[in-house]
């Protein structure tokens, strides 16, 4: 396996992109990554999207794309895992590339999810359909199944769920991209409508429309394009039970804990050499759960942490979601993941702005999908 | 008409079947692989209609389907076999619904095949 950078990227403005159809969205994010790039072709691109067929009533997905992009005949393919479907879609053109069958490959992600579908409905098909979501529970529903299980075996707080909101959102107020560009208080959070308790509005995702892509390249080839690249020293996957009642726990994620194990490894790294880390805070009991699954934080103490600034920009140790995360940059399913790659390649090439961790050498970007039963995650190096 | 995809469930969710291995592994819904030991050789049980609340949520915003029963709750029931599963709460004070709770499953109509469709039937529980 040769060794591959990230050497350029693009997205559009997260919210709600009235507007702009799907294919509008994901040729804005690729044409802008591809110049930002340099490059004057593609060899082959991946299209990570959720459930284009249930949000917008289109499949064939990749083939739509490389088509409105200009790029057929190049191989395209859909990538899909769910919410993690982004991160799926970037490892894949990775191995792609690694692998030597590829040189400039574009992964790109993205969701239309304001086009009338039943929203909750088409995100639950992410959970067991016939056991799960037949019985009545929806996303927001199986995370707040964690974070009561959470709350009861670590007095894990409804004000340390809040803190997560508060931080996201105060790391997104200076993403120009991000959807919900305020800033809140514990008390917004705690004062906002319950969807599933103990889970208020402003403790979950929105509903997002956007697109985003990155392009990726031999290490070797990478200083032909652009002085601004990072090297990908690790991508890993692994999977869960469908179901959460089949895990032994719920209040660890197998996937996370076993992808980062792995990654580590492959990085040849420790949690504490991690200097920032784009998590799946799809609700603010999920990057709590995730930051102690991948070791930043001892398990159980993941809402004291947030709480502590241990996980902010000014003071923490190791600044998480730093975008503002899904919670306040917005959640557009299948754009996420490469949403994640490029807030770390901003930040290890110095151009996230107000929102740049000083000295970031090596950051971490962790993607999952349904009540995390498959979870990829990433890791990348400044050069 | 009743759908195939319906009548392929009718076992457990009417009768609450599962699957033991030889592991000792209870597996519901039932599965051609045991996930724990690889075997594919069960014995079909049936679950005790007794269990308690592993965790839980209250659910306030539902998908369509479900919207016209909020507020209610859900949770992960373990019975008395080990197995867990996911069920609606039904005929309980929402404020009696805790972790740790005891449960008796009980057999209920879930939802409806459309607006005037099929009536849908399983199991719910009721805070004992």
């Amino acid at each position: 396996m040769r060794d591959v950078a990230v050497i350029g990227f693009g997205m559009t403005k997260f919210g709600e992109l009235w507007n702009k159809s799907i294919k509008d969205i994901f040729v804005e994010a690729s044409l802008n990554a591809i110049e930002n790039a340099g490059v004057d072709h593609i060899d082959s691109m991946y299209v990570g999207a959720m459930s284009s067929g249930l949000f917008v009533g289109q499949e064939h997905i990749a083939a739509v794309m490389a088509d409105y992009l200009g790029m057929a005949p190049v191989p395209s393919t859909h990538i899909e895992s769910a919410c993690a479907s982004g991160g799926m879609a970037f490892r894949q053109a990775y191995l792609d590339v690694a692998s030597g069958n590829s040189e400039i490959v574009l992964a790109g992600g993205v969701e239309k999810m304001n086009d009338g579908a039943d929203v909750t409905a088409a995100l639950a098909t992410a959970a067991d359909q016939e056991y799960e979501v037949y019985n009545g529970i929806t996303f927001p529903g199986l995370y707040a199944m964690i974070a009561n299980a959470h709350m009861h075996e670590f007095k894990t707080t409804s004000k340390q769920l809040a803190a997560v909101a508060v931080k996201n959102h105060l790391n997104g107020f200076n993403n120009p991209n991000a959807q919900f560009r305020s800033k809140i208080t514990i008390d917004t959070v705690l004062n906002s409508t319950m969807v599933a308790d103990p889970l208020h509005l402003l403790d979950c995702s929105p509903v997002t429309d956007g697109g985003a892509a990155v392009i990726l390249c031999p290490l070797n080839m990478a200083k032909n394009f652009t002085d601004k690249f990072v090297k990908v020293i690790a991508s890993t996957q692994a999977s869960d039970s469908i179901a959460l009642s089949e895990r032994k726990s719920f209040t660890s994620l197998n996937a996370v804990s076993n992808a980062a194990e792995k990654a580590y490894k492959q990085a040849n790294l420790k949690p504490t050499d991690i200097d920032l880390a784009e998590v799946h805070d799809c609700f603010t009991i999920s990057e709590i759960v995730v930051s102690e699954d991948l070791g930043f934080f001892n398990k159980g103490k993941g809402g004291l942490a947030v709480e502590e600034g241990r996980s902010s920009i000014e003071t923490g140790e190791i600044p998480i979601n730093t975008s503002g995360g899904l919670k306040s940059k917005g959640h557009p399913v299948g754009a996420t993941g490469i949403a994640q790659i490029i807030e770390v390649y901003e930040q290890l090439t110095g151009q996230a702005g107000k929102r740049q961790v000083k000295n970031a050498r090596v950051g971490l970007a962790q993607n999952m999908g349904g009540s995390g039963a498959s979870c990829t995650i990433n890791i990348l190096e400044a050069i | 008409m009743i759908s195939p995809r319906y009548v392929r469930e009718i076992p457990q969710r009417y009768r609450l079947e599962a699957l033991k291995c030889k592991c000792g592994k209870i597996n519901f819904p039932p599965r051609l692989v045991c996930p724990s030991c690889k075997s594919r050789e069960f014995e079909t049980i049936t679950l005790s209609d007794e269990g308690k609340i592993l965790t839980y949520t209250i659910i306030r915003v539902a998908s369509d389907i479900f919207s016209r029963e909020t507020p209610y709750a859900v949770a992960i029931i373990e019975t008395k076999e080990g197995a867990k599963l996911t069920a609606m709460i039904a005929d309980s004070n929402l404020e009696d619904v805790k972790i740790g709770k005891k449960v008796r499953l009980e057999f209920r109509k879930i939802q409806d095949e459309g607006v005037s469709g099929l009536h849908c039937y399983g199991y719910k529980a009721i805070v004992t």
